[in-house]
């Protein structure tokens, strides 16, 4: 019997505190998210009235901002990929003894705070920085052209931010495999590309999808980039449903972006998942 | 160049090749011919240079100095998807993330060859696993995962295979099976095998030409019955079984054989089978040439007398002797319990007979325990 129970009594300290700071505000979202304003009543006074459409409305008014956030993380997803995937597979084939100080210095960004580090960058797109008068000396933006509050700073900052989190399931998946499945490949008549394409990226697919998901869903979500980096007219939902929390006092509302927020990307998630089908591989 | 190597067809040729990792010289200008067709074996311990060999054959290392050969064409710098050259990996390396059907397809369709299905399907057949062509490297057993890794590579009829300890990760039983069948599947495909192994049985079985390689070098090549009946040098004498090496010098001639002084005994050694360079000399035999007597009984051919039985082993289809000689050293006797002799026992006083033709001669210089000291735990891995 003992034995049985064990397993259960390992999983109690988890599910206990997922119930008490993630279940139970979430029942709580849910159900705010249907309440309106108590007629006549001071602000943040609201009363349930399941008034479902007030996720219409919220949609429909941040249809803008949510279509942003989407288009900005999957950019910033992508532009991670790209970054991520050559320097994974630098540091896990090619690494040999300086493998584990490489990793360190992917996530050597978090011994700093993320908020500095966003702050950062907007030291280093600004005026002062050297990379406008860089660009500007090479022509490849005009004078009046700056980088700080634009889309740009907020998808490079969305970028840095999440880079480790699509380096380190990269690395894990591609160190994994065994570097005599390539030679494999080219002693079967595969060149190089044809390697990569056949064998590598089909084999470090897990790291990929985890990578990408570590990337995208954090990004969807995310505000502080946008806030810091960004401008009015780069305003990404996790800005709506932060101001309507905590400025507007519009609770409702925002719970209802939120619950959207959510299931939205647990649909992609879902969708992406099952298209890359990672179920497949070993 | 790329399109002449693919095709490339004939004798392999390795020219005073060399590999060089830093101070360490891997394989050291060692030249070699296979013919065509041959089932060609590289024998030696762990870290003799057999696997760096195969690998710059194979493309995927690049020699320091040297050159290949495949027929007439220079293939030392060819990438290996441009040679005509499969390897059998030693722990296989099969896709895990395609099928068998897909894995045994890879080739050929990197090759663009028409009608896949059939090659594939005749070479499932050949290892006798058809029904496994749908399941995944993973879902098959060791011995399993050796023959598709097998079938990957003769499915593309290579002018070479290669094989790089093939049958290293299978238990003993399956290995002497797969030693027949790998056998007779090279008489059956025809190509050209170059079997690595540290394991002289296994090369011993298989292959029609051994080179005993030890330290980058060649020690010798030849068929397994040149190679065992007359080692040139005592790291082959010892690899390959066991031997006794016994100390002595030539005092003298006797038609077509030397007259061998063995601490204060005559023995007689076939001219053509010394290779000593001086008068100081190894005299070797076979533990199984050896015929143990009772003294008093006649015997011929050559005997050393003064023996005593140290230990004996009975295992059945031989038994085993250890005899120290007067001078010290203790011979090795294997006697096949075949003859109704009685086994003799241990504290008995013998002598020790054999046919003089069994005799080789190794130089006296040598050191007389070279290549009998394998690690057992190298025999496991490379």
């Amino acid at each position: 019997m003992r034995k049985i129970r064990t397993p259960y009594l390992l999983l109690l300290p988890g599910f206990a505190f997922l119930f008490t700071f993630f279940i139970l505000p979430i029942m709580n979202l849910a159900q705010t998210s249907t309440q309106t304003p108590v007629g006549g009543g001071d602000t943040g006074q609201f009363e349930q009235t399941l008034r479902f459409s007030n996720y219409l409305d919220a949609f429909l008014e941040n249809k803008e901002q949510f279509g942003r956030s989407f288009v900005y993380a999957t950019i910033a997803t992508l532009l991670a990929l790209a970054i991520a995937y050559p320097l994974a597979y630098a540091i896990a084939l090619k690494g040999g003894k300086l493998k584990n100080f490489m990793l360190i210095l992917v996530i050597a960004p978090f011994f700093t705070s993320f908020l500095l580090r966003t702050v950062a960058w907007k030291q280093i797109l600004g005026e002062e920085g050297f990379v406008v008068p860089t660009l500007r000396t090479i022509g490849i933006i005009s004078d009046s052209t700056t980088l700080t509050s634009t889309s740009f700073a907020v998808v490079m900052g969305m970028t840095y931010n999440f880079l480790p989190f699509m380096t380190l399931p990269l690395y894990a998946s591609i160190d994994r495999i065994d570097p005599r499945t390539l030679e494999a490949s080219g002693d079967l008549y595969a060149n190089g590309f044809t390697t990569f394409r056949r064998v590598t990226l089909p084999l470090s697919m897990p790291g990929v999808v985890a990578g990408t998901l570590l990337t995208f869903i954090p990004a969807a979500g995310d505000y502080v980039n946008a806030a810091i980096l960004g401008s009015p007219n780069t305003k990404m939902i996790g800005n709506v449903i932060e101001s309507r929390y905590l400025k507007i006092v519009d609770y409702p509302t925002a719970a209802a972006l939120s619950f959207t927020l959510m299931i939205v990307i647990l649909i992609l998630v879902t969708v992406y998942v099952r298209k890359a089908g990672t179920e497949e591989l070993v | 160049m790329t399109k002449d190597s693919i095709s490339a067809k004939g004798d392999l040729r390795l020219t005073r090749l060399t590999k060089s990792y830093g101070d360490f010289t891997a394989v050291d200008d060692l030249s070699l011919v296979i013919p065509e067709g041959s089932f060609f074996a590289l024998l030696g311990p762990s870290g003799c240079g057999k696997t760096t060999t195969l690998r710059m054959i194979a493309g995927l290392e690049e020699p320091t100095v040297g050159s290949i050969h495949l027929g007439s064409t220079d293939i030392t710098t060819t990438k290996p998807y441009q040679r005509p050259i499969n390897t059998v990996f030693q722990n296989y390396a099969l896709f895990p993330h395609l099928t068998i059907y897909e894995n045994i397809a890879f080739g050929l369709r990197r090759r663009g060859i028409k009608d896949v299905e059939a090659a594939v399907d005749k070479v499932l057949d050949l290892v006798e696993l058809p029904h496994l062509a749908q399941r995944k490297p993973t879902q098959l057993s060791g011995g399993q995962q050796q023959r598709i890794a097998l079938a990957r590579a003769i499915v593309n009829r290579p002018a070479l295979l290669l094989l790089d300890e093939p049958l290293g990760a299978l238990d003993l039983k399956l290995r002497r099976q797969m030693q027949i069948e790998l056998k007779w599947i090279q008489k059956e495909v025809g190509l050209t095998f170059v079997h690595v192994t540290h394991d002289q049985e296994e090369a011993m079985t298989m292959a029609d030409t051994i080179a005993v390689m030890n330290e980058g070098q060649i020690e010798q090549m030849g068929s397994p019955a040149d190679l065992y009946d007359n080692p040139k040098t005592a790291f082959v004498a010892n690899f390959l079984g066991q031997s006794n090496l016994i100390k002595g010098t030539i005092s003298g001639n006797d038609g077509d054989s030397h007259v061998v002084d063995v601490f204060g005994q005559k023995i007689s050694l076939p001219k053509n089978r010394s290779h000593a360079n001086d008068q100081s000399i190894y005299a070797g035999i076979r533990p199984e040439k050896f015929r143990i007597s009772r003294l008093g009984t006649p015997t011929s051919g050559n005997i050393l007398t003064g023996g005593h039985i140290e230990d004996v082993s009975y295992i059945g289809v031989s038994t085993q002797y250890q005899v120290e000689m007067p001078w010290g050293q203790e011979l090795m006797v294997f006697e096949q319990n075949d003859d109704g002799v009685a086994p003799f026992n241990k504290d008995e006083e013998v002598n020790i007979s054999w046919e003089p033709v069994f005799t080789f001669g190794l130089r006296g210089d040598e050191d007389a325990t070279a290549g009998s000291e394998v690690n057992p735990e190298e025999l496991d891995e490379e």
